[in-house]
């Protein structure tokens, strides 16, 4: 049984198509990431699946009860508004003190209980939101961009700890990125996204995939060597070899 | 002086002016929080058609004021998020709801109307329904508040989240939209239509740099409010200047004196 179950899902944003047909189903603990060029609806199709955006077209069934754990990739908060990190931990469900210690140090920020949310790094506050999403003791954890702005070093260290997380816990992982060569090793599956599925697949039979090549380009021999070699990368050209209308 | 500062009418003022900063603190704090400062102005502006209704129509005017600002939250609340580029759209309702309501009063026939009392309050001249009024409405906003605190703030900080958690962003926004209409139809008489939104804003900025969390800042706001109220007050009774724009003034001179501290105390830090 999937936890979340997509299908013929569309979604058009101020008149323009993002999405279009899009089927995926995640199953309890697999590891799936979605990559795709700027622009190609990686987002909001995490946005869909959490509610944010309505489909003007198709569904997004999520299992009755699910337990879901969000990470945006930041949040905006106002420079008005104080509020230490333990306290945005108890948002909407206030945690004992016990709880929410034990999440910070699961994600990485142990000892920020009492900074402002608003002084935190980049790196810090992705830590932060991930410590919130895992104190629902989430079933599916939901990463947007998690490492923007993550150093190479910084970015594959966050992601073991979420491989870590799935292997103990055993919450599926459905996260966005664009920053294949640290993702996809990690990855159960990998979905290919550019308005619509380009292809979906092992890890290593996307990276060979020639719609993966068209969108990322054949130049770096692709992302998994990539992975291995831990040096930066560059897109050629993004774009998809069958374009979205 | 001092039996003027005891007597009745003062007592009833002093009530009044102090349930009406109890209210406005924690709802001005969201408006602070959420950027909101042009919704307050428009709906408290919007009042003055309310007020204009009400006695055209021999109507009590709390009730002409709330039906209007009540239209006037739905309203935006509605249009707000369709592509609507809703801080010029409030501020053409702001000052058009205004100038109709003006030109509304000027036509209501038989009633020779003080504008004065509603563009910036007649305190003095406060009952006792309305002071109940008041403070009815108070306890309703403060218990709204108290209730939906948590659901509040997280869909304050990033509606995604909020959504993610279950909750209804678009929601607790209506209800502070409706929140904030009862506080500016039970303020009217108070501080008036013009200097609502100082008293929904002013304490909450003057909060924000004692404060290190929200409840601390609401805390604090309402402290503040209470104290511009009273303290506003006095003086106006003392100096014989006009209820409303004194307390508006103490609360502005806590903001600047607040914001003040907190410059020096970091410039003094970086020392």
């Amino acid at each position: 049984m999937s936890l979340i179950e997509v299908k013929g899902l569309s979604v058009r944003l101020g008149g323009r198509e993002v999405l279009h047909d899009v089927d995926l189903a995640i199953a309890p603990g697999e590891i799936v990431t979605i990559v795709g060029p700027n622009g190609s609806g990686k987002s909001t199709l995490l946005r869909a699946i959490i509610g944010a955006v309505q489909p003007s077209a198709g569904m997004v069934h999520r299992q009755a009860g699910l337990r879901l754990g969000y990470v945006p990739q930041k949040i905006a908060l106002d420079a008005s508004l104080p509020l230490k990190v333990r306290q945005f931990l108890d948002l909407p469900q206030r945690s004992s003190a016990e709880d929410k210690a034990k999440a910070l140090d699961e994600a990485g920020a142990a000892g920020l209980g009492e900074r402002q949310v608003a002084a935190l790094s980049g790196g810090q506050l992705q830590r932060v939101l991930l410590a919130r999403a895992l104190l629902n003791d989430p079933q599916i954890l939901l990463l947007d961009e998690a490492t923007q702005g993550l150093d190479q070093p910084a970015a594959a260290n966050f992601y073991r700890r979420i491989e870590a997380l799935r292997n103990r816990t055993g919450a599926a992982i459905l996260m966005v990125s664009h920053e294949l060569h640290v993702v996809m090793s990690a990855s159960d599956r990998v979905v290919c996204l550019n308005g619509h599925v380009c292809c979906i697949g092992k890890p290593e039979h996307v990276a060979s995939a020639p719609e993966y090549r068209a969108l990322f380009g054949t130049g770096t021999g692709g992302a998994l060597a990539l992975y291995r070699h831990e040096h930066s990368h560059v897109h050629d050209d993004d774009q998809c070899g069958e374009k979205a209308p | 002086m001092m039996s003027l500062l005891l007597a009745p009418f003062m007592l009833r003022a002093a009530l009044a002016a102090l349930g009406v900063a109890l209210a406005a603190a924690p709802l001005g704090a969201f408006v602070v929080w959420r950027r909101m400062a042009y919704f307050g102005d428009a709906i408290s502006h919007g009042a003055m058609l309310g007020v204009a209704l009400a006695l055209a129509m021999a109507l009590p005017v709390f009730w002409g004021v709330l039906v209007v600002t009540l239209l006037l939250a739905l309203g935006v609340a509605s249009m707000a998020g369709r592509g609507v580029p809703v801080d010029t759209l409030l501020g053409v309702m702001a000052h058009g709801a205004l100038a109709f309501g003006l030109v509304a009063i000027s036509f209501v026939p038989g009633v020779r109307v003080d504008l004065m009392a509603y563009l910036f309050g007649d305190v003095l001249a406060v009952g006792n329904g309305e002071l109940a009024v008041i403070w009815v409405g108070t306890a309703a906003i403060l218990a709204l508040v108290a209730w939906r605190w948590r659901a509040l703030l997280l869909s304050s900080i990033d509606a995604d989240l909020a959504i993610a958690s279950g909750l209804s962003p678009r929601r607790e926004r209506l209800a502070l939209m409706l929140a904030l209409a009862l506080v500016v139809a039970f303020s009217i008489k108070v501080v008036g239509a013009l200097l609502i939104s100082a008293l929904l804003i002013l304490p909450a900025a003057a909060a924000r740099p004692l404060s290190s969390g929200p409840g601390q800042m609401v805390a604090l706001a309402m402290g503040i409010g209470a104290a511009s109220a009273l303290g506003g007050l006095a003086i106006a009774a003392l100096a014989d200047s006009p209820a409303a724009p004194t307390i508006v003034s103490l609360a502005a001179l806590i903001f600047f004196a607040t914001n003040l501290i907190a410059l020096l105390r970091r410039q003094g830090a970086r020392r």
